[in-house]
């Protein structure tokens, strides 16, 4: 004999409750989470190096974590902006969880962080399935990697709030038909919005950070900036992190 | 090739709902969308169970359908595929909404032993065969 016990419980519900409370806590803290998917090499990091560099011009507070299989590459790369950035070492995990992000946020974070940018694993299957406390969900494809990459990856982009296209000063080379990405964008994430960047050229970087500002909703009015003050440093913390992503709360 | 961690997930959840009980059987429904490939997930399924009170369990996967109402062409029933949201009349893509995603534990068959304590928990007995079937409407 045996018996059935109905749960209807969500597999990643412990991952969701993280997350959850890991974007009440940002928000607390006046900052909000970008959450950037994409396949390996569609050039997630240098369109992130410039949008760090721009948003320092601006001086506009923004951190990175930028996770990785292995290397450290990226953090290095990504640190040339002068943003404060961490690497995250998967060690063979193929996508980013909440856990691993608000472990790597404790202690580290600086409190006037406005925008976190995390550049998850690039892999446009695993990463889908797991909420990392972002505000703002983007999937960034390249010129290089066809028209129809929406369509094969329907589940990255069907609750996307932004879709980035990268590389476009490449786009001739390739023949990469706009309208045909436009319309299969439309056709997996119908109204999401498309900004064309190019990390070599420039373009679309600044028309990038103000919709990433507007969609977290820390646009802030001139002068505006430096509302929060610092806090003093605590035992084992960097000085004026984010007192809230306390290590260890689960 | 997330469906270890899918596995592994599935084991910690189970072992923080029915602690000490001994699982037999454990069925999951996987949505259009959940971007779980059902071969893979058995393959880490026995992985994930291993020296677990779920060892030896079977592990059932549920493919939850997503209905659509098309928009473009009226066509009311299942989406088709590609992509697995579209409508296989006419291939409008349905409106995002938060089905498709679904991951979830519908059931687990457990060895006799005493009622789980979570008055949540709605327990129900079955005789030994046909425990699947009888609910196949989860």
């Amino acid at each position: 004999m045996s018996r059935l016990v109905e749960l209807r419980t969500a597999v990643l519900a412990h991952n969701d409750d993280l997350a959850r409370a890991l974007r009440a806590d940002l928000a607390a803290a006046g900052a909000a989470a970008v959450n950037l998917l994409s396949s390996p090499g569609s050039g997630k990091t240098a369109l992130l190096e410039r949008l760090l560099t721009r948003a320092r011009a601006l001086e506009i507070p923004v951190a990175a974590l930028t996770g990785d299989i292995a290397t450290e590459n990226d953090a290095r790369r990504l640190a040339r902006s002068g943003a404060p950035v961490r690497q995250v070492l998967t060690g063979g995990l193929c996508h980013l969880e909440a856990d691993l992000v608000r472990d790597h946020l404790a202690g580290w974070l600086p409190a006037d962080t406005r925008l976190l940018f995390v550049e998850n694993v690039g892999n446009l299957v695993c990463p889908a399935a797991y909420d990392l406390g972002e505000r703002v969900r983007v999937v960034l494809a390249s010129v290089t990697e066809g028209e129809d990459k929406p369509i094969k990856y329907p589940a990255a982009y069907h609750w996307a709030d932004l879709v980035i296209l990268t590389k476009t000063d490449l786009a001739a080379a390739c023949a990469f038909d706009e309208s045909a990405f436009a319309a299969a964008v439309s056709s997996v994430a119908p109204g999401a919005r498309v900004v064309r960047t190019s990390a070599t050229s420039g373009e679309g970087v600044e028309e990038l950070l103000q919709v990433l500002l507007e969609l977290a909703g820390v646009a802030e009015a001139p002068g505006g900036r430096g509302q929060t003050p610092s806090v003093p440093g605590r035992d084992g913390e960097r000085a004026g992190s984010v007192p809230v992503l306390a290590p260890g709360r689960r | 090739m997330h469906e270890l961690s899918i596995a592994y997930a599935t084991v910690r959840s189970l072992e923080e709902q029915l602690p000490g009980q001994q699982v037999l059987g454990v069925r999951l429904r996987v949505g259009v969308l959940a971007g779980v490939v059902p071969e893979a997930l058995q393959f880490g399924w026995d992985i994930a169970i291993s020296g677990t009170a779920m060892a030896g369990s079977a592990l059932t996967i549920e493919h939850v359908p997503l209905p659509m109402a098309c928009s473009v062409c009226e066509y009311v029933g299942l989406t088709g595929s590609p992509p697995p949201i579209s409508c296989p009349a006419c291939g409008a893509v349905a409106v995002p909404t938060a089905a498709g995603r679904e991951l979830e534990i519908a059931s687990v068959e457990l060895a006799d032993g005493p009622e789980p304590h979570d008055p949540n928990v709605r327990g129900s007995r079955e005789q030994d065969e046909g425990v699947v079937n009888s609910v196949a409407e989860l």
